[in-house]
């Protein structure tokens, strides 16, 4: 970001300048310190007292909220349950969604009807994928029973098993968003310089070389930026896991963000919630700060 | 599908920033061979087919008896009960949660687009002592999701009096979404050519004059691509109405959907049904504007 353009002279705002910035720029300012910036603040505050959000905080508890998330069994399940979800994104989601845009950047017969109905998913709200995909696992109505029981299995109830659940939840979010990560890759692959391509194919490299020494490399800015979201993404994930499991059976199913929900905001913990806000935000905060600095340096 | 694909809709003649036309074939210049074009055919049809299936079932499920779903949640109802769906339509309550949700929808992308556009207009061509910071300090809305102050932020709310009112989802949506909003617009603005301004400004006609008559004519393609961005992501919006409205009357679909569910909890067919109904919009609207929507969506995510 450098501050003046190319071929724009800097100018002095002068008297209809300071006008335009006195008119312009205080309404979204005060929005953003009071909805965004204000709340991020006072959650730090909040965030060291016992308070119930009626009143003023007045009992200062220090990092006890901090403290008893360490070693918490259902918080730390949450915090594995994030890390999971990155990692189900980055070792299924992404390759999947790369190798399909390989296929459907080419001009084959359907391909714009393919890639629509992949992107489908991705434009439903998290709510309704969540609550269709109950149905779809549910034991009794559902299409998973009805699957199994063509083999004389007996009717499975994956979102209350325990062991199951969470495995579960991952197929939903693979599901609704690999077609954007796909879409990404697309938008990618079509923007590369197509001479590279044909002058090794020329040379006799083969598809796999191709791929490995030219499109994979080429590719590399876009799915850096098909990792940060899958990443950023995974953190901030709740809408799904409400209609899916409401966080349960036995509390393996939460996300940092549906803990946060379950145990501070309907019991109205507002101390013990803002300390899990807290956390979180420094885990988006590091991640977003220190990913563009060492990984997206370059693009 | 395929051939409304094709051309591009209307007031789309700005071509959007990403083309997703492809007219490139990749992998090899030569035909690929029958067997590998038949392998890929094959993955796509099997993934095709996990992403709708679920769809499809959801919607014929609302068709069906009870019984019925239990017995064959795979195929054709039996007896097509039309009743489900109707009975829906014909209530208040459908209409009602689809009501709130694009009134909250269309002033969240109206205030967003007004108020980022300003700003973005101020940090793009004044500067003043101070800019850089203050660019800086409302980009930091980018870093981390509304969730993570979710609480402070409903006792703000609370402490405003906008509990349990649109306005109180409407302005935190707006505020997250600026910082999306003018960084895209910002960097939009800054590459009309300085020469305009330059001009502008030397016969006489003022800074918010050359906004209104010049900026904003000539940005609409990155302006409709926060629109789509804005709206989407409000009728999506779950857990801030969640947090500020307790009556149902005000419930956006995404919270309606949720309140039925508990309410026919046993009546999955019912269910169903709603849920066919509530992501209907989303689907024509996609189905219509799938060009506009797919590039709003992921240029907005690659530029930002």
């Amino acid at each position: 970001m450098t501050l003046a353009s190319p071929g724009e002279t800097i100018r002095r705002p002068g008297r209809s300048g300071w006008l335009t910035i006195l008119i312009f720029l205080p309404p979204a300012l005060l929005l953003f310190t009071i909805f965004v910036a204000m709340p991020m603040g006072e959650a730090a505050w909040y965030s060291f007292y016992n308070w119930n959000g009626y009143g003023r905080p007045e009992n200062f508890v220090g990092l006890k909220n901090y403290v008893s998330l360490i070693g918490n069994a259902a918080f730390t399940r949450a915090l594995a349950n994030n890390l999971i979800i990155i990692v189900a994104s980055l070792a299924i989601q992404l390759p999947l969604a790369l190798g399909v845009a390989l296929i459907l950047a080419k001009r084959i017969w359907g391909a714009v009807a393919f890639r629509m109905i992949f992107f489908l998913p991705y434009i439903l709200a998290d709510v309704a994928a969540g609550l269709i995909w109950r149905f779809v696992f549910d034991g009794d109505y559902g299409l998973a029973s009805a699957i199994t029981g063509l083999f004389g299995a007996p009717p499975v109830y994956l979102l209350a098993d325990k062991n199951w659940a969470f495995s579960a939840v991952l197929i939903v979010i693979i599901w609704k968003y690999f077609g954007f990560h796909m879409m990404l890759y697309i938008a990618g692959l079509q923007s590369l310089d197509k001479s590279l391509l044909e002058a090794a194919e020329m040379d006799g490299a083969t598809a796999v070389q191709r791929f490995r020494y030219i499109t994979l490399p080429l590719l590399g800015p876009m799915i850096r930026l098909s990792v940060f979201f899958s990443v950023v993404g995974a953190l901030q994930l709740f809408d799904m896991i409400v209609p899916l499991t409401g966080g349960g059976p036995f509390d393996t199913t939460n996300t940092m963000v549906s803990y946060l929900y379950y145990f501070g905001i309907t019991r109205m913990r507002v101390g013990f919630g803002s300390a899990v806000g807290v956390v979180l935000f420094l885990f988006c905060v590091t991640f977003a700060l220190g990913y563009r600095r060492y990984f997206m340096r370059d693009d | 599908m395929t051939d409304s694909s094709l051309s591009p809709p209307i007031g789309l003649t700005h071509s959007p920033p990403v083309s997703f036309g492809g007219t490139m074939r990749w992998f090899s210049r030569r035909p690929d061979g029958g067997l590998g074009m038949l392998v890929q055919y094959a993955v796509l049809i099997v993934l095709a087919s996990v992403v709708l299936v679920p769809l499809v079932a959801t919607a014929l499920g609302g068709f069906k008896e009870l019984g019925d779903l239990r017995a064959n949640p795979f195929g054709l109802p039996k007896v097509w009960m039309w009743s489900n769906y109707w009975d829906i339509l014909s209530g208040a309550r459908y209409w009602q949660v689809l009501g709130n949700s694009l009134v909250i929808a269309l002033l969240t992308v109206f205030l967003t687009l007004a108020l980022s556009s300003m700003a973005a207009f101020t940090f793009a061509h004044l500067h003043f002592f101070g800019e850089r910071f203050l660019l800086n300090y409302m980009l930091l809305g980018l870093l981390f999701p509304a969730a993570t102050a979710i609480l402070p932020l409903f006792i703000k709310i609370r402490d405003l009096g906008l509990l349990n009112s649109h306005w109180g989802i409407v302005l935190p949506q707006v505020a997250f979404a600026l910082g999306m909003g003018i960084l895209l617009l910002r960097n939009a603005f800054r590459q009309l050519p300085g020469e305009l301004l330059d001009a502008a400004l030397m016969d006489g006609c003022g800074y918010i004059r050359y906004f209104f008559y010049v900026t904003l004519p000539l940005s609409r393609p990155i302006l409709s691509t926060v629109a789509v961005i804005a709206f989407v992501s409000s009728w999506n919006n779950y857990l801030l109405p969640l947090v500020v409205l307790n009556s149902e009357s005000r419930y956006p679909w995404t919270l309606g959907l949720m309140a039925y569910q508990g309410e026919y909890s046993t009546a999955w067919q019912l269910v169903l049904a709603f849920i066919t109904l509530t992501i209907l919009p989303a689907i024509v609207m996609f189905v219509m504007a799938q060009k506009y929507i797919v590039a709003g969506l992921t240029a907005g995510a690659v530029k930002g």
